[in-house]
């Protein structure tokens, strides 16, 4: 399907007297990284949340390939929408591969009566599901913690599981809240790696759109980067242009910059 | 060879054996064994409501009235009407199944909007209000003295001497293992999945493309359509209906019950019925060995099993937080009933 990728056109957020995002407009293409950053308080989660309807703006509009997207939570994934939640966000009574099957949901044909009689089209979806969650657990090098309760591995394994649950429905959209939140410096590598393969999976043509605070992240994995300021777009841009904007410098990178050794 | 085949093969040997079983007992244990068959069909539902979708409620007894009201008042209008036979008693289960099915869509309706303690409190309220309603329409439920359920003898072709009580437990025990069937099937496919992912966690649930509050429903509905066919079963057993036998005590054993056998899981569901029969019947033993004057025996056997029930709550909790059944998976590496 030709995707024309995400476009917020003037949207505005108020919480009773606070204004938590004014006027953005935002285009996030297909095939394109777009990292969304900005001091705490930016309005960054806000931003996320519009897009998955958690939030409704208060004006403006938002559209998905070309359509305009008001969309209930649930049907996120059945509009090819995706997200990971800061943290992890896992289900902890599920297994690994489970949590993985939980994530293409929408995907499976068979009906109530089909399951509860323990029919060959319900099999049939189990066993889909399972195949394709195992080879996502395969290619991300976790296959061997399948069986696994979440709350039993490492970390930066239970992000890796985060992220396959998110794409097992092969989302044309996926949304990375801190996809880098709480690795470390060599984690973080192998999972700038593995971001920046997303856009191609699948035949291509996905958007990703990121909210990070780890600055060398977003700088090496996005094409587009865009900074919050007091819930409005101050830049938009290469990161190269975005990190020599002086508007950003005082906003943000500035003060940041220079307790860093980097 | 598919889920559903695989669990009807299980079934099917689990329903040799229980027949067996009903030839080798008296008539007082087939009876007792039909009760617990009957209690089975709740604690499953129950099991698969709290323990999976992690929603609370404490008026599945209520809900087993409704089933077992609904079965009552059919069979008499059957029978009235000059309908007998024992798809006559097929036909009353299944509106006592659809009464409680109806029931459950209700309350599910209001538990999809309802939090924890919240969702416990109109349960709760399900259960108290019961006796008021059957006392405001007595006109039909005939209030605290309930009404008799008419029950055909067992089919001339079993025999002339073929007991009531053999009769009644291959009913019960047909309910239960259909109603474990059924939930087997159902845990096992991506409705059980989504239930354990709602329970877990809804934000994301709802990201996974689940429909949280449909979810949710669905899992009243189908818990309350099995209580309802244990309380018709239970009408069918005893013969009558009366709001004491469905009071918040009941609601409450059903609950300590699942728990106590392992919650979540359907192994745990059968343990929690088998002790809902035993556990009274052993305070009875034990209040008959003391000497106590009648009124004292009266009123320590009506408190006792649900002291000692509290009590076995307590020490499973601390000893085995899975429940008996989870006891019961760690001693045996492979059992048809793990899941």
């Amino acid at each position: 399907m030709e995707s024309q990728g995400l476009t917020l056109d003037g949207v505005t957020v108020q919480f009773g007297g606070l204004t938590a995002l004014e006027d953005v407009r935002l285009t996030v293409p297909p095939g394109k990284v777009v990292g969304v950053i900005g001091p705490n308080g930016a309005g960054k989660t806000t931003l996320f949340n519009v897009i998955c309807g958690f939030v409704r703006p208060t004006r403006g509009d938002l559209r998905f390939d070309g359509r305009t997207l008001r969309p209930r939570a649930h049907r996120l994934a059945k509009l090819g929408i995706g997200r990971t939640l800061q943290g992890v966000g896992l289900f902890a009574g599920l297994s690994v591969v489970e949590n993985v099957m939980a994530g293409a949901t929408h995907t499976a044909r068979a009906g109530f009566t089909s399951a509860l009689f323990g029919l060959p089209p319900s099999d049939r979806d189990e066993r889909r599901l399972r195949d394709e969650a195992m080879e996502l657990l395969t290619q991300f090098g976790i296959a061997e913690h399948a069986s696994a309760e979440p709350g039993s591995l490492p970390y930066p394994v239970r992000k890796k599981v985060a992220l396959a649950r998110a794409l097992a429905a092969r989302p044309r959209l996926l949304l990375l809240d801190e996809p880098a939140g709480g690795l470390g410096a060599e984690d973080i590598t192998e999972l700038a790696e593995l971001v920046a393969t997303l856009p191609g999976r699948d035949g291509g043509g996905r958007s990703v759109m990121l909210v990070e605070h780890h600055m060398d992240f977003v700088m090496s994995v996005c094409d587009e980067v865009a900074v919050l300021d007091f819930g409005r777009l101050i830049a938009v841009g290469s990161p190269e242009k975005v990190r020599d904007d002086p508007a950003v410098a005082e906003a943000y990178l500035g003060p940041a910059l220079e307790g860093r050794t980097a | 060879m598919t889920t559903g085949l695989r669990h009807l093969l299980w079934t099917a040997a689990a329903a040799a054996a229980l027949l067996a079983v009903t030839y080798a007992i008296p008539p007082f244990r087939n009876y007792q064994l039909a009760t617990a068959a009957a209690y089975l069909c709740a604690t499953a539902g129950l099991t698969v409501l709290v323990g999976l979708s992690g929603q609370l409620s404490l008026g599945h007894g209520a809900v087993m009235a409704v089933g077992a009201y609904a079965v009552a008042l059919s069979q008499n209008r059957f029978a009235d009407a000059g309908l007998t036979g024992n798809g006559v008693l097929a036909a009353s289960l299944a509106l006592g199944v659809l009464a409680a099915l109806v029931a459950g869509l209700i309350v599910g309706l209001a538990a999809a909007r309802l939090r924890g303690p919240y969702l416990a409190g109109v349960t709760l309220a399900v259960a108290v209000a019961l006796p008021a309603v059957t006392t405001v329409w007595a006109g039909v439920f005939h209030s605290d003295q309930g009404l008799s359920v008419y029950l055909e003898p067992p089919p001339a072709g079993l025999g002339y001497d073929f007991p009531l009580e053999r009769w009644q437990a291959w009913l019960a025990l047909a309910g239960a293992l259909l109603v474990m069937l059924l939930l087997a099937n159902l845990v096992r496919s991506r409705f059980g999945r989504s239930l354990r992912a709602v329970r877990d966690d809804e934000v994301a649930a709802r990201l996974a493309g689940i429909d949280v509050a449909r979810t949710q429903v669905l899992a009243f509905v189908v818990s309350a359509g099995c209580a309802g066919l244990g309380g018709g079963l239970m009408a069918v057993l005893t013969q009558s209906v009366s709001p004491g036998a469905y009071s918040l005590t009941l609601s409450l054993f059903l609950l300590m019950a699942v728990v106590v056998g392992g919650l979540g899981r359907l192994a745990g569901a059968v343990w929690g019925a088998l002790l809902l029969v035993v556990l009274p019947d052993l305070t009875h033993t034990i209040v008959a060995s003391l000497t106590l004057s009648p009124a004292a025996a009266q009123r320590l056997e009506g408190n006792l099993p649900l002291a000692v029930f509290g009590l076995t709550l307590i020490v499973v909790m601390i000893a085995a937080p899975g429940g008996i059944s989870g006891v019961v998976r760690r001693l045996t590496p492979a059992s048809p009933l793990r899941r």
